[in-house]
């Protein structure tokens, strides 16, 4: 199952990387799935929300995708960079834990579905300039495509791809910052 | 905002491209190459005798060691950047360089008489080497914590380190052309210590700027 999944999860990233829409959209979902397995599971007191460090490792997933070597694997730098996102979020909140390095458990993470509440995410979503929040909003919590959302603002669809890739990164940085901390 | 929403908008961002990293450490060290050139040309340039010293053993030695240096440091600093890469063989790697130093160490001792150890070891440029390895080193340094920060290293601090030594492996090189002192009992005492604060630096910047 799980070599199925590398084989899979490689040549999705490797067609998104050549830009292709609907692989990468499948890539992050299976992702994502994956990673809530791993993170629930060493999340074992309370205190951190596993779908806030779900987020934070997509979008390092998606900002640093340029670090995953082609030749290599996918599924061990998913799993570091989920498992960095992990401990990161803890030292945040100013607790210590400890994160058994397992690669075994790895292997055996489960997808699972999403639960929902609160999330950091829109904290750093609020903290960005109204431009690229709106174009942000527009698109991932209103579901409009690039062109919608250029029609809608009356932009054309390079701005609007610009305020979002600006708007991702602005997010993605903010979560690496050691200041942002919840209320 | 939900995950799949979130979902949405970074598959919309799909087309964003950026060079990939391993491109970027070879335009780094092409750069870095380039600074550690510039200001070891304008602040010291090679010793006067360079045409004679490079027939002698102690001499090249001195390249062998630095470069050694700076070829492992760079291996192992692109597998640190990339997470979940392999680094326990590069890390291996590093120990070459103290290696061939302690074995230059162990010769020298035994082709020297004892009197002459402790003039070799202090030798006549120990303050200009204290100073120009880390000024040669401080341009590369940067331009390394700068490809750390494109990177994504799980342990910033111990990557800055290797930058650290990447930075200092590579102005090493340069001041070696400078310096008369070729006994490797100079090199390993006074050359480890300037590229230790590189690296001391280094593990700084690693803590302080490489945050992703």
């Amino acid at each position: 199952m799980t070599g199925k999944d590398e084989a899979e999860l490689s040549r999705l990233m490797r067609a998104a990387i050549a830009g292709d829409e609907r692989a990468y959209a499948d890539f992050l979902r299976r992702t994502a799935a994956l990673v809530r397995g791993f993170i629930r599971r060493k999340i074992v007191q309370g205190g951190v929300d596993p779908e806030d460090v779900v987020q934070e490792t997509l979008l390092a997933i998606h900002v640093k995708r340029h670090t995953w070597r082609q030749d290599l694997p996918v599924l061990p730098w998913v799993y570091a960079i989920a498992r960095f996102k992990l401990i990161d979020a803890f030292r945040r909140r100013g607790r210590r834990i400890e994160i058994e390095i397992d690669e075994i458990a790895e292997t055996f993470a489960e997808p699972e579905a999403e639960t929902v509440s609160g999330r950091d995410i829109n904290r750093a979503l609020d903290g960005l300039p109204p431009a690229q929040r709106s174009v942000v909003s527009s698109v991932s919590v209103e579901g409009r495509s690039i062109g919608e959302t250029a029609a809608k603002f009356g932009i054309s669809e390079t701005a609007v791809r610009v305020s979002l890739h600006r708007g991702l990164a602005a997010i993605a940085k903010r979560f690496g910052a050691k200041q942002f901390k919840r209320e | 905002m939900r995950t799949d929403d979130l979902i949405k908008a970074l598959d919309a961002d799909v087309r964003s491209t950026a060079m990939p990293l391993g491109s970027a450490w070879w335009i780094g060290a092409g750069a870095a190459t380039l600074i550690a050139a510039v200001v070891f040309w304008l602040a010291i340039g090679p010793r006067t005798d360079i045409a004679t010293a490079m027939y002698t053993t102690r001499f090249v030695a001195k390249f062998v060691f630095t470069t050694a240096l700076a070829v492992s440091a760079f291996a192992l600093i692109r597998a640190l950047s990339t997470p979940g890469a392999a680094t326990s063989r590069a890390a291996t790697w590093m120990i070459a360089a103290p290696l061939l130093v302690a074995v230059a160490v162990g010769l020298e001792l035994l082709s020297v008489p004892a009197a002459d150890w402790g003039r070799r070891l202090v030798g006549s440029n120990m303050l200009i080497c204290l100073t120009f390895i880390p000024l040669i080193g401080i341009g590369p340094l940067a331009v390394f914590l700068a490809v750390l920060r494109y990177g994504a290293p799980t342990r910033p601090v111990l990557a800055g380190a290797v930058a650290g030594l990447l930075a200092g492996g590579l102005a090493a090189t340069f001041y070696a052309a400078h310096c008369f002192d070729d006994s490797p009992l100079f090199v390993a005492t006074w050359y480890t210590i300037a590229i230790a604060i590189l690296a001391a630096l280094g593990a700084l910047g690693g803590r302080l700027f490489v945050r992703w």
